[in-house]
């Protein structure tokens, strides 16, 4: 039978893979960027999950820094979606063709 | 298998799935928000207690606040909420589900970690204990981590303090 830590991995798994499949597929800019938090947080399910089956403290201190790294791509990217949506006028993906050839 | 983790782990997965398939970003902001409380509510039946809180506190209190802010600052009236999916679905969709094979294979395939004890105690895991490791075996890192929450900082003024136009 299935024990919890081999459960919690596959959830990592599926949900790394959920906010890939978001990643490729949304147009949207700002739903773009909550599944790049959504695989993120499959990392902090991942690292978590192998520090308690291990006993080990360092994957949870690896988890704090991960949420530092959160912390500052989300403060970044929100000034970035803003900016965008002022210059072109859309979060739409399919406008940001200006590095096109 | 433990019943409390089945369920929020199941309700994990159902909230990320619904913040790729829902419509509109601010439900999807919340939907997300549920997937980190859910996510929370795992690592506290793990006893990993430090980790919930920084979920609930850092993700929940402030990165999301952040988004539904952005959110409420935009025009929702854009293309994209129409027509929500781009024309790579299918190739993404593949590829992904290609990634996600992959990944079970390496997991499950590597090398076994050291069978855990029968009823974890809090020990590595307590704040007092990881409090103390931060202060003594981490603290270069810890320094590291406040460098790069000041450049964040100064990252997103210079990016906001841009004219539009230029």
């Amino acid at each position: 039978m299935m024990n919890d830590y081999d459960l919690l991995i596959g959830l990592a798994i599926a949900t790394f893979t959920t906010g890939l499949i978001g990643v490729v597929v949304r147009r949207n800019l700002l739903v773009v960027v909550m599944c790049v938090e959504v695989m993120l947080n499959a990392v902090v399910l991942a690292f978590v999950t192998f520090a308690a089956r291990s006993q080990s403290l360092p994957g949870v201190a690896m988890t704090f820094f991960i949420y530092i790294a959160a912390a500052c791509e989300i403060a970044v990217a929100m000034a970035i979606v803003v900016l965008l949506a002022k210059r072109r006028g859309s979060l739409d993906l399919a406008h940001g063709d200006e590095l096109k050839g | 298998m433990s019943i409390t983790i089945g369920i929020f782990a199941s309700f994990a997965l159902i909230f990320a799935v619904l913040v790729v398939v829902l419509r509109q970003p601010m439900r999807a902001a919340l939907a997300l928000v549920a997937h980190m409380i859910s996510l929370a509510a795992v690592f506290a039946c793990l006893n990993v207690h430090v980790v919930a809180l920084f979920q609930v506190l850092i993700y929940v209190g402030a990165v999301m606040v952040l988004m539904i802010y952005t959110i409420m600052l935009l025009d929702d009236s854009d293309p994209s909420y129409v027509k929500v999916f781009s024309r790579w679905s299918v190739p993404g969709i593949v590829v992904a589900t290609v990634v996600m094979v992959a990944l079970g294979v390496l997991l499950w395939t590597a090398a076994p970690v050291a069978p855990a004890v029968a009823n974890p105690a809090p020990g590595p895991f307590g704040f007092s204990e990881f409090s103390i490791a931060f202060m003594s075996r981490y603290w270069l890192h810890f320094e590291i981590a406040t460098a790069l929450l000041a450049i964040g900082i100064v990252a997103a003024w210079t990016i906001l303090s841009q004219r539009v136009g230029k």
